[in-house]
């Protein structure tokens, strides 16, 4: 049998199926007085805000803020006053809870979906989430969880973000659902974890089972059920050709980045656990660019002691090898919510009290940071490197803290090995003071995600200004030509740990710009090694003398397309 | 009662985004604030109530703003929505 609906996501799957149905709602059968009532309600509230934070961080951490900002949006209609006004209303009137919000959710599900735009008609899934998430906390239904330990393709009527947030990414082999178009929440979540997607598959919840096989090709949007013998021939075929084109490159797992002229770069791999280090070395990288820290403190209700960090440094240390781990200190500020730490609400929290700042006002939680990374010191090849860095006041004394426990170890006779101290450069006046910093730190990593946004003043996310969000900048160019420069006048090394290093179309720049260290999210690493390995640094010089005479993005851009 | 009249000129219209943002401000003052749209209104505190109102590029909306800090009110929705692009 064969379906048709949309491609959403490119790539071939053949696997079993496995029906997403969201648990049904318990009826509620007793309805208390008002007061009880609007009480559930309440409470139901204040459970879900708890819920929505925790998955906007932990979102946050899986997929990046982009993805985890939609779990904000459902905070902000848990405040609407029409929302929970219309549901109060209702109860009023003597109706119960879990019937009150149906209805609320019914009259907004409507006017959305009358809408003339395919953006906002989708949003009517996340009043629906919002709603069912209220109606479960209610009535005390538990979430629906997917458990399964084989590769599945997933068929639903829709995936609500509070579903997809829980998919146990491993065995998802793709999404199908009927409802939905290509913005639809699957079908961005599917494109961020790399494996097809299907939307708008009319009637496929009733014409299949779970346990059927199905083979999905989300180029063409097309879905065959208990395929024919032809037909899974050819499909595995195709698939075969997908997978050789990846393993084309597999045959560079082991091999080292050198230009063709012999100049050689380190490809490095960011992380966020332990997990992610050991994909990083199935996937070809030569060590680790940026440890981002910050998941070891969210999600919990008070700071991870000395020794639960320390074994998680350890072992990613020790996975590593000798491979160098650069661990960036707690880069965290006012956006996340880290209930033990009391933050403040700040108007700007990307101008606020975040990172190296954060850490020196909290003054016990970053020398517990900075003692077990200490002491896993003498397990492998590590670096430290502090985030925010704006003046050199605040290097030497995050420095001298480090030194400071270093001592206080010493005389506990802990073993603390020889390790580098480095700053990310993420803000202007880092890069500008590059040559000052130069002679003191042992190397620098550009953040260029954080350059970019502070350099131009642009924030990414904000979609009316994003265009001017633009790595391709002269100043830009010019910031990463000083501090490579500054760097290699004191015989430091230089790396860069935001999108611009896995860029392919920033990378031949920057292997003429000198940069010795790029650090890209691990499935980048053999296709950029790839295309080094056709370089040559000195035939680019002469593009790079073009570039630095051009005064736009599109000058730039245009010699190095 | 304060009111003021905007063109949305926006490509995208009056999205989820800066919704969002001109909500977030507008819930920050205790005068009740409405915004205008065609034949419709709806509280401009509300999210869902200014998202479902689907005000595309070229719209004309108005918002009044009634209670004591009405004026500063309207003078802070201006100036969000001129930084976030709309008009």
């Amino acid at each position: 049998m064969k379906i048709q609906g949309i491609a959403a996501a490119s790539g071939i799957s053949i696997a079993k199926i496995v029906k997403f149905e969201p648990a049904t709602i318990l009826e509620q059968t007793e309805i208390g007085t008002t007061e009880q009532e609007l009480a559930k309600l309440t409470q139901a509230i204040e459970d879900s805000k708890i819920d929505l934070k925790q998955l906007e961080a932990q979102t946050a951490v899986r997929l990046g803020a982009s993805e985890a900002e939609i779990f904000g949006a459902h905070l902000l209609v848990l405040q609407d006053p029409e929302y929970i006004g219309g549901i109060e209303a209702l109860i009023q009137e003597g109706i119960g809870a879990t019937q009150a919000i149906e209805a609320v959710q019914n009259q907004f599900v409507t006017l959305f979906l009358a809408l003339d735009d395919e953006y906002m008609k989708e949003r009517a899934a996340d009043i629906n989430d919002v709603s069912q998430r209220l109606m479960r906390k209610v009535t005390g239904t538990n979430e629906s969880v997917s458990d399964y330990k084989e590769p599945t393709i997933l068929v639903a009527h829709d995936l609500t973000p509070s579903d997809t947030a829980k998919l146990n990414a491993e065995f998802t082999h793709g999404f199908i659902t009927e409802k939905g178009g290509k913005t639809s929440h699957s079908a961005i979540f599917a494109r961020s974890l790399q494996i097809p997607a299907i939307v708008g598959a009319t009637g496929i919840m009733s014409e299949v089972q779970s346990g059927d096989i199905a083979i999905m090709n989300g180029e063409t949007g097309e879905i065959f059920i208990n395929p024919t013998a032809e037909q899974l021939e050819h499909y595995k075929a195709l698939r075969q050709v997908q997978l050789e084109k990846r393993q084309g490159l597999q045959a560079l797992l082991h091999e080292k980045t050198v230009t063709k002229d012999g100049h050689h770069v380190e490809l490095a791999a960011n992380i966020g656990s332990l997990d992610d280090a050991k994909k990083a070395l199935e996937q070809g990288a030569d060590g680790v660019g940026l440890f981002r820290t910050e998941f070891l403190y969210l999600e919990r209700d008070t700071a991870p002691t000395e020794q639960e960090q320390f074994e998680i440094y350890r072992d990613v240390l020790t996975v590593m090898g000798e491979r160098p781990v650069v661990v960036r200190t707690l880069d965290i500020g006012g956006d996340k919510a880290i209930p033990y730490l009391n933050m403040p609400k700040e108007d700007n929290p990307f101008l606020g009290l975040r990172a190296i700042r954060l850490c020196f006002a909290n003054e016990d939680l970053f020398r517990t940071q900075l003692r077990a990374l200490l002491r896993a010191s003498s397990y492998g090849n590590l670096k430290i490197m502090f985030p925010m860095i704006s003046s050199i006041d605040e290097f030497r004394q995050a420095k001298q803290w480090l030194d400071e426990e270093k001592e206080v170890l010493f005389e506990q006779d802990v073993e603390v090995s020889d390790f580098e101290i480095g700053i990310m450069v993420e803000i202007p006046s880092a890069a500008i003071l590059s040559p000052v910093f130069a002679m003191e730190v042992d190397f620098f990593s550009i953040g260029t995600n954080d350059l970019i946004q502070y350099t131009l003043a642009a924030d990414r996310m904000n979609e009316t200004i994003s265009h001017l969000y633009e790595p391709f900048h002269p100043a830009i160019v010019a910031l990463v030509k000083l501090v490579i420069d500054s760097a290699h006048a004191q015989g430091k090394w230089v790396g860069m740990c935001g999108e611009m290093a896995g860029d392919s179309a920033a990378i031949p720049l920057l292997v003429a710009l000198g940069l010795d260290e790029f650090s890209m999210s691990a499935p980048s690493v053999l296709a950029a090694r790839k295309q080094i390995n056709i370089l040559s640094k000195d035939a680019l010089q002469e593009k790079l003398q073009q570039t630095l005479q051009q005064s736009t993005a599109e000058g730039i851009r245009a010699i190095w397309h | 009662m304060s009111q003021k009249t905007f063109t949305i000129k926006s490509k995208e219209g009056l999205h989820a985004r800066p919704a969002s943002a001109l909500v977030k401000v507008a819930a920050g003052f205790s005068s009740e604030i409405f915004l205008h749209y065609g034949e419709k209104n709806v509280n401009l505190k509300s999210i869902l109530g200014v998202m479902s109102l689907g005000v595309p590029a070229g719209g004309e909306i108005t918002i009044t703003a009634t209670g004591s800090d009405e004026e500063v009110a309207l003078q802070q929705l201006d100036a969000i929505l001129t930084e976030q692009g709309l008009i």
